[in-house]
């Protein structure tokens, strides 16, 4: 059963980093692959359907977590508690840069919100880069099973540890400049004209950088600690790893003959790759502790009830389904390239 | 842990509640009656309700997304803020908070961008279901916050795990709590209160601004007859059966919320009067004697228990302000149903947009339904206490230990620079919607 909890778990935050990863990444290129207002807004025209539905997945994936994992939620976010409020506020300021923009046709109110939709999107790329970062590098978990991190400390990832050092910021920048190309993968399958020119020669650049700086942190990781060392006894991880790879050998084959949503999966593959891949080489630890292993909340030890996890498996059936369900009604009900729409009619 | 980083942390979170809960409560409320005039724009001759619907569809856009965003931090505060909370109770309380999400969040955001943007592509009837899926979405995500919140309140369905923790046992009895089925209907008619107030009073503006004035009647009818039902349904039965809830689970909080010191029979209700909690009486009170004791258990005659008879560490903490936060909602709901009943009167004869004292007492009554939902959150809130879970872990229990005073301060006073930014940017937004008014092309 807490197996089971655990991969619904990644599950949920994968779709979280894959959906609402194109949305950030549509704002962190937008200053650069959209030039004018009209351009902008058939930016805002291709996220703004989906980018309400696709935070939620944040918040399911914390309740899963909550329900399933309490020790680990509780620790987990308390122990970064600065770094969630930075998350907190960014993830504010960018939903009302989305909602409030286009409500007032004045161009320094628009360009006023369009900086912070960027800002705030990358950002929170950087975050959650870092978060993972944090997550495989192990924190100062204490007896009681609770820790707190200075934002920095000496910026190495050994010893006494701070939210930040070059391994985690590493694995920030990799958030960055993958979610971007992502965001520019998604933009250029669901935009024409010269949205889609500048989307697509983002995504090749930041793909290509994004690949180099996936290979630098695999390489990195296995010099850090053992996490990658089991990455060979696990099926999932090597399945997560083959993933990555399709998905690169994807974006490439997508961007070089011009098949957009085969380079916008890529990218889809090559994010969902790389976490199943982590998160199958962390199994079964949650929350790493960075010099005891002893002292490690794991799937086991994060305070779930079996019979409680059996229960919530009812209404995850009913209920996943039915998100899954909406989910596809709104790709369906606005599927086709999006475009500016004109004032009165949308974002 | 200390003393006074749980101040912050309270204050913090009740800041940040409290925020949030202006938004939702229009926008559960103002949901329902968009459903009623879409659905009355459904009638043969019906484009003026179209025309209706459309300007408050507008006002809901914006209440809502300052809603979404001011929604995302109250889930992690559990985490951050009460992480022994979460720890113990999050094997039960997990289940309403992960179900919001999937059952209420996912419903919410498919259907907004259609409900805002979708009336021309979308036929009139489909934009209607758009509508009754919103409000369905926003109420259900309700239901699952009360039923937390009333877990808290009487907890029922669970069990203490070895390790000391809770664990969910009933899960339909958890689900159907009877305490959550009251407080629900109870919150919910006082949302639409609030909606109702709102649309009463820019009907009202209308009137007196004699502009939109075909509008302006249809907002004043619906506003009214809808305010009416719902501030009585909000004092009976909802109101009621609360109030017989809290008597028998929590006499000592009723003892507080009227300021009882004294056990005793005919017990009044006070209309004017400060507690003197040193001195344990309530200085110059003004009473109907008998209501209270009526309220509690149905029968005049009957004894009610004072908080002479409790030990004092069970009393709430916060024995003033929870007195007067329940005099205020209690105060306000009858005033309100005053007020509507006084205007649909008039609105049904159809002399209302005559009448101009009601029109100002419409236009300037709408921030009181505002005061009164947020105060009847402190007296269940500050009633709960000194329990976080009642009768089984107290509030000084579940703050996170390793979260400081000084960094839970450094966050309150970020959240006051955020929140006063949002709400600069939302009354101006609603401002220009309002000047606007329901005639005019949206720009």
């Amino acid at each position: 059963m807490f197996e089971l909890w655990f991969a619904i778990v990644c599950a949920m935050l994968a779709a979280y980093v894959v959906l609402d990863g194109y949305d950030f990444g549509a704002g962190i290129v937008h200053l650069f692959v959209a030039r004018n207002n009209e351009e902008r807004r058939q930016v805002l025209a291709a996220i703004g359907p989906y980018w309400d539905g696709n935070e939620v997945w944040l918040l399911a994936a914390g309740g899963a977590l909550f329900v399933a994992f309490p020790r680990v939620l509780s620790a987990g976010i308390s122990g970064f508690y600065f770094a969630i409020f930075l998350v907190l506020w960014c993830l504010i300021l960018r939903g009302i840069a989305i909602e409030f923009r286009s409500h007032l046709a004045d161009p320094l109110w628009r360009a006023a919100w369009d900086f912070l939709f960027a800002l705030a999107s990358m950002l929170l790329a950087l975050f959650f880069g870092t978060a993972l970062g944090n997550l495989v590098r192990g924190v100062p978990l204490n007896d009681a099973g609770w820790f707190s991190l200075p934002l920095f400390t000496t910026f190495s990832p050994s010893g006494v540890v701070g939210i930040l050092d070059w391994y985690t910021i590493g694995a920030g920048l990799m958030g960055v400049v993958a979610l971007g190309a992502h965001g520019a993968a998604f933009l250029t399958w669901r935009t024409d004209g010269e949205v889609q020119r500048r989307a697509r020669l983002g995504a090749k650049h930041l793909f290509r950088a994004a690949v180099g700086l996936w290979l630098i942190l695999f390489f990195e990781t296995h010099r850090l600690n053992d996490v990658l060392s089991v990455l060979g006894q696990r099926p999932l991880g090597w399945l997560g790893v083959a993933l990555a790879l399709g998905g690169i050998a994807a974006v490439h084959h997508g961007l070089e003959r011009g098949k957009d949503l085969t380079a916008f999966l890529g990218t889809s593959a090559f994010l969902a790759g790389t976490l199943v891949a982590t998160a199958a080489c962390l199994f079964p630890v949650m929350l790493k502790s960075i010099d005891n292993p002893a002292l490690s909340i794991t799937a086991y030890t994060g305070g779930g009830d079996e019979a409680g996890l059996r229960l919530a498996l009812r209404w995850l059936g009913i209920g996943l389904p039915l998100a899954i369900g909406y989910f596809v009604m709104n790709f369906r009900l606005h599927r086709g390239k999006a475009v500016a729409a004109r004032d009165g009619e949308g974002y | 842990m200390n003393e006074d980083a749980l101040f912050w942390h309270r204050l913090q979170f009740a800041f940040t509640i409290v925020y949030h809960y202006l938004f939702p409560q229009l926008t559960m409320g103002l949901a329902l009656l968009i459903v009623i005039m879409k659905g009355l724009s459904l009638r043969p001759g019906g484009d003026a309700w179209a025309l209706a619907a459309r300007f408050w569809i507008r006002v809901f856009g914006i209440n809502f997304a300052v809603g979404v965003v001011t929604g995302i931090p109250m889930e992690f505060q559990f985490g951050t803020n009460w992480g022994s909370f979460t720890r113990y109770a999050g094997n039960v309380v997990g289940h309403t908070l992960a179900m919001e999400g999937l059952f209420a969040f996912f419903l919410e955001s498919s259907f907004l961008s259609l409900l805002v943007w979708g009336e021309k592509r979308l036929s009139p009837r489909m934009h209607f279901l758009s509508a009754v899926a919103l409000w369905a979405g926003s109420w259900l995500s309700g239901y699952f916050i009360v039923c937390t919140n009333a877990f808290m309140q009487h907890p029922v369905g669970h069990a203490t795990a070895q390790d000391g923790t809770l664990r969910l046992v009933s899960f339909w009895e958890f689900l159907f709590n009877p305490w959550a089925l009251a407080q629900y209907a109870h919150t919910m008619s006082a949302a639409v209160v609030t909606g109702s107030f709102v649309v009463a009073a820019a009907g009202a503006f209308y009137t007196l601004q004699r502009t939109h004035l075909d509008q302006a009647k249809r907002f004043l009818r619906v506003g009214t007859f809808a305010g009416l039902a719902s501030s009585m349904i909000v004092a009976f039965p909802t109101g009621d059966i609360q109030a017989k809830l809290v008597a028998e689970y929590q006499p000592v909080t009723l003892a507080a919320m009227e300021g009882r010191f004294e056990t005793g029979p005919m017990a009044g209700i006070t209309l004017i009067g400060q507690p003197n909690v040193a001195a344990r009486r309530l200085d110059n009170p003004i009473a109907v004697p008998g209501i209270l004791s009526f309220l509690a258990y149905g029968a005049f005659h009957r004894t009610v228990k004072g908080l002479n008879e409790f030990p004092q560490e069970q009393w709430p903490t916060n024995l003033e302000l929870l007195y007067y936060s329940f005099h205020v909602m209690a105060g306000l709901g009858t005033l309100f149903i005053g007020l509507m009943a006084g205007a649909a009167l008039l609105s049904w004869r159809g002399w209302l947009h005559q009448v101009k004292p009601v029109l100002w007492a419409l236009l300037l009554a709408f921030p009181f339904p505002y005061i009164a939902n947020t105060a009847g959150w402190m007296t269940a809130e500050l009633g709960r206490q000194p329990w976080l879970v009642y009768g089984l872990f107290r509030t000084a229990q579940g703050a996170s230990p390793q979260v400081h005073s000084g960094t839970t301060l450094f966050t309150l006073i970020g959240f006051t620079g955020m929140y006063a930014l949002l709400a600069v940017l939302f009354l101006f937004l609603i401002g220009r919607e309002i000047a606007h008014g329901p005639e005019a092309d949206h720009v």
